[in-house]
C-alpha cells in the first residue's frame, strides 16, 4: 500500500541467510534487521531494549563479530551470515553436541539469567569471545561485555558464567561465587 | 495471622534436599536459549499496532482536540481521547488522581493525551502527527519548594491542601527533651536526585477482546492483580469478564507496578476495533512513564548521649512526587517509618511532606521510600562516629535494635542478623587493617539497614488472604503449581518450585508453575514490597501441608504400615523402616486418587495483625525485617574529582537461603544498582521539563567494566514465621551502598558528600572548600 505522506514505500525484497536458513523477506526499506528478525521471521529471542544502539539487547553475530542488529539495515545484512540466539543450541547439536550450548549451559547453571532480557545479547557477546579467546581475562571479559547492558545481576555471576567456561589452565577465576563465600 | 500461617523453619522430610542447593531457575534455559516469550514477542492474527500522542508542556489546559485527520489517513483504525477513558485510577484507592489519557489538563511533558490504533506503527506514528490539541499553557512548577509555598495555579484541581500531595508528622517518645539533654548533636542537609528502574524490557501490552466478549491483557506487569482491578474500573467491565497475564518480564524493580496508560488505551481499542492491539512504549517514553525513585530533600537532627547511645532522631523531609500521587502515600508514611531499625533509639520524629510538580510522576523503586532516609541518616551516623573518635562499627554495635525487639515506632522485629551481618563485612574487606591507613585517595566506608518482607497493609483494606496457591496432582507424578505470584526476574517460580519439590518429596522436573494469570490463578497481590517469597512460599507450604496427609496415608494404608514409616523423597515413597520398598511418586499419586479422589489444594497466608495503633501504624509494618550491612572501597582522584568504587562487601540476613545463587544474584544486583546511583544516574528535568537525556546513553547504566568487585556474604537468620525461616532479599541489600560510599569518600580524601549524584564537580567544590578551611590564612593571601 502506498500512501501519501508516509515514509514507508513498497518493501524491497531482501535475501537473509539466519542461522543456516535462506530467507526472502519482503519489509519496509527502513526496517532494521532487528525487526525483520523479530516481526518478520518469528526470532523474538533478539530483544529491543532501546533501538537505538544504547542497550545491547539485539545483539546478534554477523559472519561471527558481535553487531548491534537496532543499527544495521536490513538489507546491510543481505549477503553476511546472521547468527541468532535461537540458532545457538541448534549449531551445538548439529555439530554432535546435545542439549544447549555451553555457555548457554553456563549462564543458567551461574544464575546469570534473572529477567533474561539482555540474556541474549549477552550470550552471543560472550560466545564470540570464547570463540575467539578460549581463555580471556576478567578484564577482557569485562570489555567483551560492555555494548550490552543488564539491569539485574550487577554483572557479577555474568562474569562467574564466562569464568566457567574458561578451559583447563585458563587464566580466569570466578571472582566471586556465592557458595564459596556463603556464611 | 492463624496457626496454619506458620509452618517451621525445619524441613519436612528430615533434612533439606533442595533448599539451599542453589538450584538452577526455572525459566533459565528458556531465557538463555531466546525461547522464552516477552509481551514484545507476542503476536497475533490481525493485530494492530498503537501509539500515544504525549503533552509536549509540563502544564496546560485542554482546549480542544481534533483528531479526524488523523481518523481519515488510511489505515487509522481508532483514535482515543480523555473523553473517550475519562474514569480515574490510581494504585491506591485514597488517591486516584490518574487518566489513562488526560481529561482537561496535562500536568507533565509527557502526560498522554491520544492515541491511535492502526495497520501498523508507521502509519500509527504519521496518525499522532495530524492530531491537533489546542494547549492553554499554565505556570509549571518544577521546584518543590515553590510547590510548598504556592498552590495556584493547582496542579490538582481538587485538593484542599494546593499542590502538597501528602504530609505525614510523627513522633515517638519525649524528641525536644532528649535534645536538650544530649552530649553531642549531628544536624545536617541531605540531598537524595531522582532516579529511575530502566528496566532493559520497555512497558508492552497486547489486549484482545473475544466474540465472547473477554478482554485479555498480556501486560509487562509486576502486580497483575491492581492492573486487574484498574480495568474493570475504567473499562466498566465486570472483572470476570477481564483476563490479565504476565507474561515473561523484562526487569522492573518497581517500575512497572503501577497501572499504565497503555493498559487502558489498547484494551479500549481492542474494543473498539475488534481487532488484537499491541502497544509497546519507546524508551523515551518509558523514562517520561517513570514512576522512580522519589527527589527528596532532607533535613537530619540525631542526638546522642557522650558514649554514642542514639537519644532521638529528629527529621524534615520534602519530597518532590511529580505530576500524580502513584504510590506516593505510602512512601511518604516510608520516608519516616522505615527508618527505625536497625538500632534503637529512645525518641523519633518525623514531618515528610510530597508536593506535587510538573515532572515525571515518582513511585516506588527499589527500596521504596526508604533508600533515601537511609542515605541521609546513615552519613550522619558517620559523622557522629567521627566526633565521638569511634569506630563506625562501634557505634552501630552499641546502638543495636536486637532480635525480638519493638522499635520506637511500634513495628514489631523477630529474627535479626544485624550483628552478624556487620562482622562478615568487617571482616571480609580488611575493615580493622585497611581503615584509615589507605594512603591517601583510597578508602573504605560502611552503612547498615533494615528492609521489609512485605507489609500487612494490602493497598485495598480486605480481609482475604494476600497471597494464594492452587496445586493439581497428576497421576503422571507432576504437580502443577497455580501462583499468582509475579516472576519478574526475581525467581519467585523458581522458589516455588523448589518449596513444593520440598514438601512433597518430588525431583525439581515433577514441578510446573502456572504463574500470573488471573483467569487460572489465585490471587496473590504482586511483586512489590519484597513479599514474594515470604507470602507466597508460606501459601505453598500450607497448601502442600495439606496434602501431605492424604498422600502419606494413602501408601500406608496400601503398605499395611504405621503412617510415621512413610517418607516422600527425591521423587520416590519409601518405607523408612523396610529400604526394598519404595514406589515413585506417580503410584503414590494413583494410590491417592484412587483412594480420596482426584488429588487438589489450596492454600494460602495472610500477615499477623501487626504496627502501632496509631494513624499510619500499619503502614512499615512487616511479618518480617532482613538487615544488611556493606563495606565499599573507593579510590578519589583529587585532580578530576572522579569516585572509582573498587569494590564492594554486602552481608546480608535473609532468613534461611531458599536459593543462595538466587539470593546473592539479588544482593550484587542490589549492590550495583545503588551504587550506580550514587555516582552516575540522574533522573532530571530541564527548565522546560523535558528529561534531560531520555535514553540508555545519557541515562549512563553502569556497564560491565564500570561496576565494581560485589562480594555477596549470606546472613541467615531462620525467622520464626518465614517458609522454613526465610526473609526477602531483592530490596533490603540496595541501601546501605549510597551512605557507604559517601562514608568511604570521607575515609579516603576528608570530605563528606551529602548531595547526590557525586559527580566530579561536587567532590572538586567539596575538596577545595577543605583545604581552604585546613589554610584559611593561606587562602585569604592567596586571594588578594
Amino acid at each position: 500500500m502506498l500512501v501519501r505522506g508516509l515514509r514507508r514505500k513498497i518493501g524491497v525484497i531482501l535475501q537473509l541467510q539466519v542461522n543456516g536458513d535462506v530467507h526472502e523477506v519482503d519489509v519496509p526499506d527502513h526496517w532494521t534487521l532487528l525487526e525483520v528478525l523479530r516481526y518478520r521471521l518469528g526470532l523474538t529471542g533478539s530483544k529491543q531494549g532501546c533501538d537505538k544502539g544504547d542497550c545491547g539487547a539485539c545483539t546478534v553475530l554477523l559472519d561471527g563479530q558481535p553487531a548491534i542488529s537496532c543499527l544495521v539495515l536490513a538489507r546491510e545484512a543481505e549477503g553476511r551470515s546472521v547468527l541468532t540466539i535461537e540458532g545457538l543450541a541448534p549449531r551445538h547439536v548439529a555439530a554432535g553436541g546435545c542439549g544447549v550450548d555451553p555457555v548457554q549451559a553456563a549462564f543458567d547453571a551461574s544464575g546469570a539469567l534473572q529477567c533474561g532480557f539482555c540474556q541474549s545479547g549477552m550470550i552471543l557477546s560472550a560466545w564470540a569471545l570464547l570463540a575467539r579467546n578460549p581463555r580471556p581475562r576478567p578484564e577482557e571479559v569485562r570489555a567483551a561485555l560492555a555494548g550490552n547492558l543488564c539491569r539485574c545481576t550487577g554483572y557479577t555471576q555474568i562474569f562467574d558464567a564466562v569464568a566457567r567456561l574458561a578451559t583447563a589452565g585458563a587464566a580466569t577465576a570466578p571472582e566471586t561465587s556465592p557458595e564459596a563465600v556463603r556464611d | 495471622m492463624g496457626a496454619r500461617d506458620r509452618h517451621g523453619i525445619d524441613p519436612p522430610w528430615g533434612e533439606f534436599r533442595h533448599v539451599g542447593q542453589g538450584s538452577t531457575k526455572i525459566d533459565g534455559l528458556a531465557k538463555a536459549t531466546g525461547a522464552a516469550l516477552y509481551a514484545d514477542d507476542l503476536s497475533l492474527p490481525l493485530m494492530l499496532h498503537a501509539k500515544t500522542l504525549r503533552s509536549p508542556h509540563p502544564h496546560a489546559r485542554l482546549r480542544a482536540i481534533d483528531s479526524g485527520a488523523a481518523l481519515a489517513l488510511p489505515g487509522v483504525h481508532a483514535v482515543i481521547t480523555g473523553r473517550d477513558l475519562p474514569v480515574r485510577y490510581g494504585i491506591l484507592p485514597w488517591s486516584q488522581d490518574e487518566t489513562a489519557l488526560a481529561v482537561d489538563k496535562v500536568r507533565f511533558v509527557g502526560d498522554p493525551v491520544a492515541a491511535v490504533a492502526a495497520v501498523d506503527e508507521d502509519t500509527a506514528n504519521e496518525a499522532l502527527k495530524r492530531i491537533r490539541v489546542d494547549y492553554e499553557l499554565l505556570h509549571p512548577f518544577l521546584d518543590p519548594r515553590e510547590s510548598l509555598a504556592r498552590g495556584d495555579p493547582p496542579i490538582h484541581e481538587d485538593r484542599k491542601e494546593g499542590n502538597v500531595s501528602k504530609k505525614v508528622e510523627l513522633a515517638f517518645g519525649d524528641v525536644d527533651s532528649a535534645f536538650a539533654g544530649a552530649a553531642v548533636v549531628i544536624e545536617g542537609d541531605y540531598d537524595f536526585h531522582g532516579t529511575t528502574h530502566a528496566a532493559i524490557e520497555p512497558h508492552c501490552v497486547l489486549a484482545r477482546y473475544g466474540p465472547d466478549g473477554v478482554l485479555t491483557l498480556w501486560s509487562s506487569t509486576q502486580i497483575t492483580h491492581y492492573v486487574h482491578r484498574a480495568l474493570s474500573r475504567v473499562l466498566g467491565l465486570p472483572p470476570h469478564r477481564i483476563r490479565v497475564i504476565q507474561p515473561c518480564l523484562g526487569g522492573a524493580f518497581g517500575g512497572k507496578s503501577d497501572p499504565f496508560s497503555l493498559e487502558f488505551c489498547a484494551s479500549l481499542l481492542a474494543i473498539r476495533t475488534a481487532r488484537p492491539v499491541k502497544m509497546l512504549y519507546t524508551r523515551e517514553e518509558v523514562f517520561y512513564a517513570h514512576r522512580g525513585r522519589h527527589p527528596m530533600q532532607m533535613r537530619y537532627r540525631t542526638a546522642a548521649g557522650p558514649d554514642g547511645r542514639l537519644a532521638a532522631v529528629d527529621a524534615r523531609i520534602l519530597i518532590d512526587g511529580g505530576a500524580y500521587s502513584s504510590y506516593g502515600l505510602v512512601t511518604t508514611y516510608y520516608s519516616g517509618q522505615l527508618l527505625t531499625g536497625p538500632y534503637h533509639f529512645p525518641a523519633y520524629r518525623f514531618e515528610s511532606t510530597r508536593v506535587f510538580t510538573n515532572k515525571p510522576p515518582c513511585g516506588p523503586k527499589r527500596g521504596h521510600g526508604s533508600v533515601q532516609p537511609r542515605f541521609a541518616f546513615e552519613v550522619q551516623l558517620d559523622r557522629l562516629a567521627e566526633r565521638l573518635g569511634l569506630d563506625p562499627f562501634e557505634l552501630r554495635r552499641r546502638n543495636l535494635l536486637g532480635a525480638d525487639a519493638t522499635t520506637v515506632n511500634g513495628q514489631r522485629v523477630t529474627s535479626n542478623g544485624f550483628a552478624r551481618c556487620l562482622e562478615r563485612v568487617e571482616e571480609a574487606s580488611g575493615w580493622r587493617q585497611r581503615r584509615g591507613r589507605l594512603p591517601r585517595g583510597r578508602g573504605l566506608g560502611m552503612a547498615g539497614s533494615m528492609y521489609i518482607s512485605g507489609t500487612n497493609y494490602p493497598i485495598y483494606p480486605n480481609p482475604m488472604p494476600q497471597s494464594g496457591i492452587q496445586l493439581k496432582l497428576d497421576r503422571s507424578g507432576l504437580v502443577t503449581v497455580f501462583s499468582g505470584g509475579n516472576d519478574i526476574g526475581q525467581g519467585t517460580n523458581t522458589i516455588v518450585r523448589c518449596l513444593v519439590a520440598e514438601e512433597l518429596g518430588l525431583q525439581l522436573e515433577q514441578v510446573r508453575v502456572v504463574a500470573a494469570d488471573t483467569d487460572l490463578c489465585p490471587v496473590d497481590l504482586g511483586a512489590y514490597s519484597s513479599r514474594g517469597t515470604f507470602m507466597i512460599g508460606n501459601a505453598v507450604l500450607d497448601a502442600c501441608r495439606k496434602l501431605r496427609g492424604t498422600l502419606v496415608s494413602a501408601v500406608a494404608e496400601s503398605w499395611g504400615v504405621d503412617p510415621r514409616r512413610v517418607r516422600f523423597v527425591d521423587g520416590a515413597v519409601v518405607d523408612l523402616e523396610d529400604p526394598g520398598r519404595s514406589l515413585p511418586t506417580a503410584d503414590a499419586f494413583q494410590l491417592a486418587e484412587a483412594r480420596f479422589d482426584t488429588l487438589g489444594a489450596t492454600g494460602s497466608y495472610n500477615t499477623p495483625s501487626l504496627g502501632g495503633d496509631y494513624r499510619g501504624g500499619t503502614i512499615g509494618a512487616s511479618p518480617a525485617y532482613s538487615f544488611t550491612a556493606h563495606v565499599v572501597e573507593v579510590t578519589v582522584d583529587e585532580e578530576t574529582g572522579r569516585i572509582t568504587c573498587e569494590r564492594a562487601w554486602i552481608a546480608h540476613d535473609c532468613g534461611r537461603a531458599l536459593n543462595p545463587v538466587l539470593v546473592a544474584g539479588q544482593m550484587e544486583g542490589s549492590a550495583y544498582m545503588g551504587l550506580a546511583e550514587a555516582l552516575v544516574e540522574e533522573h532530571e528535568v530541564n527548565r522546560f521539563g523535558l528529561h534531560r537525556g531520555p535514553s540508555l546513553l545519557d541515562y549512563r547504566l553502569p556497564t560491565s567494566v564500570d561496576t565494581p568487585e560485589l562480594h555477596s556474604l549470606i546472613v541467615e537468620s531462620l525467622d520464626p514465621e518465614g517458609p522454613y525461616g526465610a526473609k526477602e532479599a531483592g530490596e533490603g541489600p540496595l541501601h546501605p551502598a549510597i551512605p557507604a560510599l559517601s562514608n568511604a569518600v570521607f575515609d579516603a580524601v576528608g570530605i563528606r558528600l551529602q548531595h547526590l549524584p557525586f559527580t566530579p564537580g561536587k567532590v572538586l567544590k567539596a575538596l577545595r572548600a577543605a583545604a581552604a578551611e585546613r589554610r584559611p590564612a593561606v587562602a585569604a593571601v592567596s586571594g588578594t
